[in-house]
């Protein structure tokens, strides 16, 4: 090649990038139907919400439900446990959430029950705080759900819920 | 090595391999020199083809009976361990092959260590193993899935989980990989799919690196070159066959044992209950030949860190032959190298031993010591004692530490040339 072919490309340069581009568009689009069909389906999607009668659950029990394949803790906090949640200062906390913030009303705590450690089910009363504590590698929680020991990064997640009325949860 | 031209004998042969050479390629195999002083652990690499093949016989057969779905597969397995003929013995030589693959692996791949396999010139050999071995716990880990149980799904939950650490895509990565918001179904169907196909893929990676093998030939206990093939070299066939024969039968006695006589030793009990996801088994632990990697997991207090230092665990091997700056291949003539590879090994046993264990007090300050220590082994010792080490004299030959001293005046000359070299 000499110098001047160098410094200006010729159409036959033209023609391979632009049939490079499209090739490589082309191959893109081809592949991403392969890719996204491992998303969650039309069908998983589906299920997206679930309804629970809370109205037999005692102050200091709690139950467990299943909301898009995970539990979902739903917890009726004693006087005791709202006023410990309350009392933290937000700066011994790792993720520093208001208490207010996760229970919008106090007596109920709506959460997921999924350690954001790796994913385990925390057990319920257990651990330092007496609330959670997650038996695959030692997380600990308080009565919030938040994080105050171990390797989770995070709170336990709350999940987006509603009161349909006095007796019924709608989460998702 | 140097292939000498073959000729078919059979005029049919002749005209076959001159279309396609597979005569030839026999041919080659059979007659390849190997170093005449090869020791027992050079027998692994045969036991491990062996393993191969099996876990890919038996596994094609176990999922003409096994049922990819949520509801089913517990269910099936059973199945094939009630009603299937045979079945239960083809499940339990699958699920204890899995382990008998990994034993094998473990000791193939110290072998290497011990005796600087990994270096110049066969890097890339070693670079194949390692994608191996990391695409053998990544079909493990896919396997002990399939039958559904408790440790199944939890163990899918907590590694799958591992990927939820990656900042901002995480979650669409895990949400990805599940097929939906959590372990579940589709989770159960992809895992079969890939389980099946990844034993292809390591079985042609396995191809790869014995054609990378074959190009420099096998390193030996001694770790020098071969300077006279005639010499120093026997063919594989007969001798090398008939060793790796003999020491496969061994291992099949200790494969047996486990077949026949304790079955489950090597599981968890857990596994023999159907997958809950309301309730995580008290402790979960992943199979064996897993632990020392989750127990450095464990060991970091921080998420996104510890899923690091675990994949860094593994990385940090495909980058040996450039730590090991060393260019003394066998341990046997690095005194000091000898001492600090016992160390690892003791290191890496530990490190299983911890992750077996809860993961708080003095175990996990064992697994934190254990771990910095395996590091340090790789990132520091390694290249330290390359610049630092004072060898051993390399012997002349291979055939000089049998028959004491070569008369070959040549090959002195050689190996003189070699030291100064060095």
């Amino acid at each position: 090649m000499s110098e001047s072919d160098k410094k200006k490309p010729n159409r036959r340069d033209f023609i391979l990038t632009a049939t490079t581009a499209a090739g490589a568009v082309g191959v893109g689009a081809a592949i991403w139907p392969l890719v996204d069909q491992m998303n969650p389906d039309a069908s998983v999607k589906a299920l997206a919400s679930t309804e629970v009668d809370i109205s037999s659950i005692e102050p200091g029990q709690s139950i467990t439900v299943l909301w898009r394949g995970k539990p979902v803790f739903i917890k009726r906090r004693t006087d005791e446990e709202i006023k410990s949640a309350r009392a933290v200062n937000l700066k011994d906390l790792k993720h520093p959430e208001k208490d207010e913030d996760r229970a919008k009303n106090p007596e109920w705590l709506v959460m997921l029950g999924v350690c954001t450690h790796l994913g385990c089910v925390p057990l319920t009363n257990k651990g330092d705080y007496n609330a959670w504590f997650c038996p695959c590698h030692g997380s600990h929680y308080d009565t919030s759900g938040r994080i105050r020991k171990g390797p989770a990064p995070t709170n336990m997640e709350i999940p987006k819920y509603e009161f349909v009325n006095a007796n019924i949860i709608k989460i998702g | 090595m140097s292939d000498h031209e073959y000729t078919p004998k059979s005029k049919f042969g002749k005209w076959f391999n001159d279309r396609l050479p597979l005569l030839t390629l026999a041919n080659h195999l059979t007659d390849y020199p190997t170093p005449k002083n090869l020791n027992y652990w050079w027998t692994f690499g045969g036991i491990l083809t062996f393993c191969l093949i099996t876990q890919i016989v038996t596994g094609i057969i176990l999922a003409m009976h096994y049922i990819a779905h949520a509801d089913l597969a517990f269910e099936s397995v059973e199945h094939i361990m009630r009603n299937v003929n045979y079945g239960w013995l083809i499940r339990y030589i699958h699920a204890n092959g899995a382990s008998m693959f990994f034993l094998a692996v473990y000791i193939h791949i110290f072998r290497a260590l011990y005796y600087g396999s990994y270096k110049s010139p066969r890097e890339i050999i070693w670079i194949i193993g390692m994608i191996i071995y990391f695409l053998m716990m990544a079909t493990a880990f896919m396997g002990y899935v399939l039958p559904w149980g408790q440790m199944s799904f939890w163990g899918a939950t907590v590694i799958t989980n591992l990927f939820s650490a990656i900042p901002f895509i995480g979650e669409s990565i895990t949400n990805w990989l599940w097929g939906g918001y959590s372990v579940d179904n589709p989770t159960l169907t992809r895992f079969f799919s890939l389980h099946y196909l990844f034993p292809f893929l390591i079985l042609g990676l396995v191809v790869l690196h014995i054609w990378a093998l074959h190009v420099p030939g096998n390193n030996n206990p001694i770790g020098i070159d071969i300077k006279k093939p005639s010499k120093d070299t026997v063919p594989f066939h007969p001798y090398i066959v008939i060793k790796d024969l003999f020491a496969l039968l061994i291992f099949l006695i200790v494969f047996a044992f486990f077949v026949f006589f304790s079955p489950n030793i090597l599981g968890h009990a857990d596994n023999y209950i159907e997958a809950n996801p309301l309730v995580t088994p008290a402790h979960i632990v992943p199979e064996w030949y897993l632990l020392p990697f989750y127990a450095i997991l464990r060991s970091v207090p921080d998420k996104l860190l510890g899923v690091i230092a675990m994949f860094a665990a593994i990385f940090v091997l495909v980058i040996l032959p450039w730590l090991d700056t060393s260019k003394v291949r066998s341990a046997i003539f690095r005194p000091i190298y000898k001492q600090f590879y016992w160390f690892l090994v003791a290191d890496v046993l530990v490190l299983g031993y911890m992750g077996a264990m809860p993961a708080e007090g003095t175990y996990l300050l064992i697994a934190r010591v254990a771990t910095v220590y395996y590091f340090a082994h790789f990132l520091i010792i390694l290249p330290f004692l390359g610049a630092k080490e004072k060898t051993l004299e390399l012997p002349l030959n291979i055939t000089e530490p049998v028959l004491g001293g070569s008369p070959n005046q040549a090959t002195a000359k050689d190996n003189n040339n070699l030291k100064n070299n060095l």
